[in-house]
């Protein structure tokens, strides 16, 4: 019996990405990575800044997201999110640019400790982005 | 009767109005479909997300602590209307039908005594609105500068929204838009989404199934996600309307072009008589020239 399942992955604009060979997909849920097999149990959740890794037979894909949704059912991921690129065409400006915006939100004192948390965690995995 | 050269000149000044138009056409034409297709993509997310919020929605059983975008406010004195209109003209009854269907809507809120707030997004919307309802015009707001329907602007909205309903300046949100079905038809359409409206029609028992693991729990996931909702609703409606706009255009500046047709035969005609009229006034004087001699 196969162990791949289907992923979906749709931003407002377009579909951005449909597979159906993929056998684990890792997100950065926003407790703590999930790592996803073929018969996981229904779940929804929601995405921190991160990586999302998707591994099919013939090879893995890696795309950076900022939020989104997850839901996984019938064997089908679903990932909805605003603001994702793949890491292969990753804008070295654009990355910067994140970063910079991201720290000088930071400096501001008005922030509660979960978007001071998201934002930290933002700057890590774009820095990480950035020496690769 | 008007002179030869008048005839002459109208004749031209048509024509070249009717080149004008089907060029429009052309443009347009072409830009629908664009649309269109943005339409098509957009599609997957929106549906999805209604999905999920679906979902949620569901197996949410404390319905007192819900978050407040979900269920409401318990009140429906302050109603806020966004109405999505096209920022140019030209563009047959777009604009008019929404503006139309928006103020019915405006009209029962007055008179049913409840505070009425509107925000008009896209320019036509607020030049038509303005003279009637200029009190009650809260925001205005206009994309001229982007050239596409992005998300990003949506998502501007979205949180102008979000943000008027955490000040509790509002209880219900209505959003006008056309809806695309086809080239000739755009459906003038209002749709609440502060409180969101639950579908009536349950999908045949498909979402029975409410065994699903939520990470964190629901109440943080759909305070999560309703701003979200929003967003990607503005977003749709944009969408829808950006492709009815252009239909709207097209088959607006179609007949035009027809019209400029009918009118440059018409006159033609015209012109042909009163030039052979000429002749024959001509001949005769001739004529009658010659036999007098």
């Amino acid at each position: 019996m196969s162990n791949l399942f289907n992923i979906d992955i749709v931003n407002p604009e377009q579909s951005f990405l449909s597979k159906d060979n993929v056998f684990e997909v890792v997100i950065p849920a926003v407790e703590g990575e999930i790592g996803i097999l073929k018969d996981h149990i229904p779940i929804i959740s929601f995405l921190k800044p991160g990586i999302i890794r998707v591994f099919s037979e013939s090879e893995e894909q890696s795309f950076y997201v900022e939020d989104g949704i997850v839901e996984f059912k019938d064997n089908t991921l679903s990932v909805l999110t605003s603001s994702i690129f793949d890491l292969k065409d990753a804008d070295k400006n654009f990355v910067s640019e994140s970063i910079s915006s991201a720290e000088a939100e930071l400096s501001k004192d008005n922030i509660d400790d979960q978007k001071r948390f998201l934002l930290n965690h933002k700057v890590e995995v774009l820095k990480s982005i950035s020496l690769n | 009767m008007p002179s030869l050269d008048d005839l002459r000149k109208r004749i031209t000044s048509v024509k070249s109005t009717q080149k004008i138009t089907k060029a429009m056409k052309m443009v347009a034409a072409a830009k629908l479909r664009k649309a269109q297709e943005n339409a098509e993509k957009g599609r997957p997310y929106s549906e999805k997300m209604n999905n999920v919020i679906l979902n949620l929605s569901k197996s949410i059983t404390d319905k007192e602590n819900a978050p407040k975008l979900l269920v409401g406010t318990g009140e429906e004195k302050v109603h806020l209307c966004i109405v999505l209109t096209a920022d140019r003209g030209l563009c047959g009854g777009f604009n008019t039908n929404i503006i139309k269907k928006a103020k019915s809507y405006f009209e029962k809120i007055i008179s049913e005594n409840k505070t009425l707030k509107i925000i008009t997004v896209g320019s036509k919307g607020y030049d038509q609105l303005k003279r009637q309802y200029k009190s009650y015009i809260v925001e205005n707001i206009s994309f001229k500068e982007s050239k596409n329907i992005n998300y990003f602007d949506a998502d501007k909205v979205g949180k102008i929204i979000i943000e008027k309903f955490e000040k509790n300046e509002f209880d219900v949100c209505v959003i006008f838009y056309n809806k695309f079905k086809n080239v000739i038809t755009q459906i003038p359409q209002e749709q609440q989404i502060v409180p969101l409206n639950e579908d009536k029609d349950d999908k045949d028992g498909s979402g029975n199934d409410n065994d699903y693991e939520f990470e964190p729990d629901e109440d943080e996931i759909l305070s999560n996600l309703l701003p979200k909702n929003i967003s990607t609703q503005i977003f749709k409606a944009m969408l829808e309307n950006s492709a009815s706009e252009q239909g709207s255009r097209m088959t607006a500046m179609d007949n035009a072009t027809r019209n400029a047709g009918e009118l440059v035969d018409r006159l033609t005609i015209e012109y042909n008589r009163s030039r052979q009229a000429a002749i024959t006034k001509e001949l005769i004087e001739i004529i009658s020239g010659a036999e007098s001699l």
